[in-house]
């Protein structure tokens, strides 16, 4: 359904120029659901702007559907629903009005376009609202409805550029539950952009994105086996101690030591060791107030590939607008 | 584009029913040919304009105030101190007031129209320009969209002014109403290429209004809306055949009064002329824009 072939995104800056997207290739499958997961500024959005060609690319090809973007822009359009990250609707416009004003530009005749609406209206629970004014919408209810609109065309592709952004948790997850329903019914390629790692856990295939490159692909179930099969975290006072000691005993880790947000420290447990991780245990000459282990996440792959984090998710959440 | 029918309770249960057939991806809808999709582009985005002037009708009764005030304030209290008003072709004269008025009219289009391209910075503020964007259309099929849009509200604001025509001892035949409605649109779809045009690469409404206002006054004041164009200081009278909008006036003038400066012919060669080149530039810019 996409394929990617060495794309290149390089923007001009006041101090030269930067490599937004530096040389990725991909290949979506027809059905897949495909994500890229990376921080902010990796080039996600930049790839997408590229995909429904908004941005031309500087080198490098991508397709969509066998076409090329670049050569038969509105071919590709036609076959692309996308949800972006900030809001797009029409505030001042009636949802239904949004729907209308959507279906005619995708060359929907009336009775179709009311048809598709009403019904969509009504899977992602909005009919009653369909003539209220989007203003009057919280950010959760805006978010479905732009869903609603992404899908009226029928999209062969579906793109959600971080499609929770600003959400409270309960509307994430609330949107989540609508896109997988449709998804499991209708059945078409859904590329999504995320930087919350439980959003890219459900897909079929995930790319580690960093710095405008793709790290690593692979589904989510082998990106965590590479890890190694078990994570241990480790509470203690001396945390730079405990850094040395573990670099010193196992060079391996190096990469690969982080701190959580509660201050413990965790690294997967290192291949180049016959050590139990209760034999570790028992070689760390320094006081362990607490000590766990868990099978890695994709936190743990990412941190893998990148060397850096995600940050915490929750820094990037707005309170939902208030009706 | 409301749906009464859908509200009724018998077509519910319809809704309800398993339609997912109708969005698989099989059913994605043919691509049109460009011509069609513009066309079509440009009528959604035009509708899209008037039902938000429909829904702001408040606004549009508020805009008509500042036209009133220069016509019963400002025109009655120069009209006795001023002499019959007329000179250039015509030969004819009139009190102030009635003088001013086409010029009004102009005035109350050339301000809404002028605006009009803030419209196109607010969708790229509010993200909606994205949406209509990465829609099969072509980017010249969006600025003509939205200077039709930007043009009719502005004619409609100057149909209302003119519609108080009684008032000011005019009774043109309806022909020549007819003919000034005509300029209106002229100078409607003028006036908003030249908003969109400053409004295509802003990313800021508060930066358009800025600069928009440094541009709107001189406009008006030298276009001979206020004053007669035939006994101006040299350096006026070049500034106002500089001024696109002098073309406007006199044609308003024209058809309302019979007092022009110019003959029609040149008022609408002039007027056109930039009509083309300010929406050829917005077009051009626009569809270069990243």
């Amino acid at each position: 359904m996409v394929d990617a072939d060495n794309l290149v995104k390089i923007y001009q800056t006041r101090s030269g120029h930067r490599r937004a997207v530096d040389g990725i290739s991909f290949h979506v499958g027809e059905g897949e659901f495909f994500s890229f997961l990376g921080p902010n500024g990796a080039g996600k959005t930049t790839t997408i702007g590229m995909m429904v060609a908004l941005l031309a690319p500087t080198s490098g090809r991508i397709s969509i559907d066998g076409l090329d973007v670049t050569r038969n822009p509105h071919e590709v359009r036609q076959r692309i629903g996308i949800i972006f990250q900030e809001p797009s609707l029409d505030d001042r416009l009636t949802a239904w009005e949004n729907l209308e004003f959507h279906g005619r530009l995708y060359g929907l005749a009336g009775p179709e376009r009311k048809k598709r609406s009403s019904f969509l209206l009504e899977v992602m629970g909005l009919y009653e609202r369909k003539n209220d004014l989007v203003k009057t919408f919280s950010g959760g209810l805006k978010r479905r409805l732009e869903i609603v609109r992404g899908l009226v065309h029928a999209p062969r592709l579906l793109i959600l550029d971080e499609p929770t952004l600003g959400l409270d948790p309960h509307s994430r997850r609330n949107v989540w539950e609508y896109i997988h329903n449709v998804r499991k019914k209708v059945g078409m390629t859904v590329f999504l952009t995320t930087h919350y790692l439980e959003e890219a856990d459900g897909s079929d295939r995930v790319a580690i994105i960093n710095h405008g490159k793709i790290v690593a692909l692979d589904s989510p179930a082998l990106l965590k086996k590479s890890l190694g099969p078990e994570v241990l975290n480790i509470l203690v006072g001396e945390k730079e101690a405990l850094r040395k000691f573990l670099v010193d005993e196992y060079p391996s880790l190096s990469e690969s030591i982080r701190e959580e947000p509660d201050g413990s420290i965790s690294f997967p447990m290192p291949f180049t060791s016959r050590d139990s991780p209760w034999e570790m245990l028992k070689k760390i000459p320094i006081q362990i107030t607490q000590a766990s282990i868990r099978r890695p996440n994709l936190d743990d792959v990412f941190i893998k590939y990148t060397g850096g984090d995600l940050g915490d998710p929750g820094t990037n959440m707005k309170p939902e607008a208030i009706q | 584009m409301k749906d009464k029918t859908l509200d009724s309770p018998l077509d519910r249960p319809m809704d309800r029913m398993d339609q997912w057939a109708l969005i698989l991806p099989s059913s994605t809808a043919p691509l049109a040919d460009r011509m069609t999709r513009d066309l079509r582009g440009i009528y959604t985005l035009w509708l899209r304009d008037v039902i938000r002037l429909w829904r702001d009708r408040i606004r549009l009764i508020g805009s008509f105030v500042q036209p009133l005030l220069f016509l019963f304030i400002l025109g009655s209290g120069l009209s006795p101190r001023l002499g019959a008003m007329g000179g250039g072709g015509g030969g004819r004269t009139l009190g102030y007031q009635d003088f001013m008025f086409p010029g009004i009219v102009g005035m109350s289009v050339l301000f809404t129209a002028s605006f009009a391209g803030v419209a196109i910075v607010w969708d790229r503020e509010a993200g909606f320009l994205k949406e209509v964007l990465v829609a099969p259309l072509s980017r010249t099929a969006v600025v003509i969209g939205k200077i039709l849009g930007g043009a009719t509200n502005s004619v409609i604001q100057g149909s209302l002014i003119l519609s108080l025509m009684p008032f000011f001892h005019l009774h043109p035949p309806l022909m020549d109403i007819a003919g000034a409605f005509l300029v209106m649109v002229l100078i409607g779809l003028t006036q908003t290429s030249v908003g969109i045009l400053l409004g295509v690469r802003m990313t800021s409404s508060q930066g358009f209004m800025v600069l928009m206002n440094f541009i709107i006054l001189p406009l008006f004041f030298m276009s001979g809306a206020l004053y007669p164009l035939d006994r101006l200081p040299h350096w006026l009278s070049i500034a106002s055949r500089l001024d696109p909008m002098t073309y406007g006036i006199d044609l308003l003038r024209n058809a309302l009064t019979g007092i022009h400066y110019y003959s029609v012919s040149a008022d609408v060669l002039a007027l056109s002329s930039f009509l083309m080149a300010m929406s050829f530039l917005s077009i051009y810019l626009f569809n270069k824009a990243d």
